[in-house]
């Protein structure tokens, strides 16, 4: 659904920031980039959003999608402060001109997917962080994408909070269908949510080792107690480390 | 606490008033020098019909001048907003006007303006004062708009009209409100230097009042004429905290009030 060959970016000040990406992803696939910050990782994910321009290399996207069927979801909530939860997650079909009461249909039905659907009314900064990043994935949703972008979403969260909305973005993710390109700096994170892991170098950042997760679907908490959880993170810290230098 | 609030410069005002009243008194301090305040509540009462029309000639003026500095200042910092070549033309002229003291400039405007219809320079030059805050605060809280949420709705291919409205506008709220402030105040002062300068005869506002008792050395009549002004200018003061208040209350972080 998605393919990118010898993709790379420099900025205007000469810093060399991605150099050779190839990657290719299949429908439904869960794919997480992991590396030291500064490696580039965001900048992908923008390259791929459409935000930023490649400085050389090339994005195809298979027939069927088009542009806008991204959700992305940023490291920070981003909702309007001045809007209410319901239509925070309205936005993207305000933006594309859809009719007033679809989009509040559309929105509840998301509000209760993120398990919102109490919380319509509510001001953002009345919420929890993990909230907030909830409303945040119900905007990204609405659209229906078949392809989420998340770049670094949960980071500022609890440990806590975290495990909790990695379960239910599993739980959305298998139940709509979605791929999902997932940028995070967390080993343990990266395992238990993809089906394959990329590592990044530091800058220019190339794709230094791809590794596939191994484990029954769905995933749930025993998997993060296994042997085979612990053996995963110990690899990718250790291949991190070798990327770090 | 909030009875205390109104009642506490409630009497600390009562106090002085009395205060000023047994010193004229003890002092037979002359009425053309210092009026009482009893005087000065008899003045008003007498001469409250020319007084409540030069009222309301002055605050005509200075609502009109500032409902339309802050349309003027809205539009041109929206303007703004879409094209720094056009900002960076206009930006350095507002600036002039706005540091060019308003009295100079008046004696020319009077006669531009004025010439066939003294209300229009007053209009004019009540406008040059209220005009800049709202353009520079509004320039700058359209630019403030959280860099995120610009990119979601490039991301989804809003229309830069969509992004002016449904972002930068709401989120220049929070400065232009405190800024609209400023600009009411400064519309009723504008009003004001401009009938001071304009003269006799062509204007009938608060100021005229002022100075025509104050060459008749009817000074409780002039004191009674600034006691409107004052009060007109916390009338509008007011009014426009309410506004700022009804909009921000919310969602703004100035309006949030934490548990201690």
């Amino acid at each position: 659904m998605l393919s990118i060959s010898g993709l790379g970016k420099i900025f205007s000040g000469g810093v060399a920031a991605l150099e050779n990406i190839d990657l290719r992803m299949a429908r439904g696939e869960f794919i997480a980039l992991l590396g030291p910050s500064g490696c580039g990782k965001s900048t992908l994910l923008r390259i791929v959003a459409g935000l930023i321009a490649p400085t050389s290399g090339r994005v195809e996207w298979a027939a069927a999608l088009q542009e806008g069927d991204i959700g992305v979801v940023f490291q920070e909530p981003t909702l309007m402060p001045w809007a209410n939860v319901r239509k925070n997650v309205e936005t993207p079909l305000r933006i594309a001109g859809v009719p007033a009461t679809e989009r509040t249909a559309r929105a509840m039905e998301m509000l209760a997917l993120v398990g919102l659907e109490n919380f319509a009314l509510a001001y953002p900064r009345t919420l929890s962080g993990g909230m907030k990043m909830r409303v945040a994935i119900a905007r990204a949703l609405i659209t229906r994408p078949p392809l989420l972008l998340l770049d670094e979403p949960f980071a500022a969260l609890d440990e806590i909070t975290r495990q909790q909305l990695n379960d239910d973005l599993l739980d959305i993710c298998n139940k709509a269908q979605l791929s999902v390109l997932f940028v995070t700096h967390s080993a343990a994170e990266a395992v238990y949510l993809s089906e394959r892991i990329l590592i990044m170098s530091a800058r220019p950042g190339t794709i230094r080792r791809e590794l596939r997760i191994n484990a029954p679907e769905p995933r749930a908490e025993a998997f993060r107690h296994s042997q085979q959880f612990a053996a995963y993170c110990g690899e990718i810290s250790a291949a991190l480390r070798e990327a770090a230098v | 606490m909030s009875a205390a609030r109104i009642l506490a410069p409630l009497l600390l005002v009562l106090g002085l008033l009395a205060l000023w009243e047994g010193l004229v008194h003890i002092w037979q301090v002359p009425v053309f020098v210092l009026p009482a305040p009893s005087a000065i509540g008899q003045a008003l009462y007498e001469d409250f019909a020319s007084l409540a029309f030069s009222a309301w000639m002055t605050l005509r003026i200075s609502l009109t001048a500032f409902v339309l500095a802050v349309l003027g200042g809205v539009a041109l910092a929206m303007l703004f907003s879409q094209s720094r070549m056009i900002e960076m033309a206009l930006f350095p002229l507002a600036v002039i006007l706005q540091v060019t003291p308003i009295v100079a400039i008046a004696p020319l405007i009077v006669i531009w303006a004025g010439m066939d219809n003294p209300n229009r320079a007053l209009l004019l030059m009540a406008w040059i004062a209220a005009f800049f805050p709202v353009l520079s605060n509004m320039t700058l809280g359209l630019r403030a708009a959280d860099h995120g949420l610009l990119e979601l709705y490039r991301l989804y291919g809003a229309s830069r009209w969509q992004v002016l409205i449904q972002i930068r506008m709401p989120s220049a709220l929070p400065y232009l409100l405190p800024a609209m402030k400023i600009s009411g105040g400064l519309a009723l002062i504008g009003t004001v230097v401009a009938e001071f300068v304009a003269g006799s005869g062509a204007s009938m506002g608060l100021a005229w009042r002022i100075m025509e008792s104050g060459n008749r050395l009817q000074i409780a009549k002039m004191f009674a004429a600034l006691l409107l002004l004052s009060l007109l200018g916390i009338a509008v003061f007011f009014c426009l905290s309410a506004l700022e208040y009804l909009l921000l209350r919310r969602w703004h972080e100035s309006r949030v009030v934490r548990e201690a």
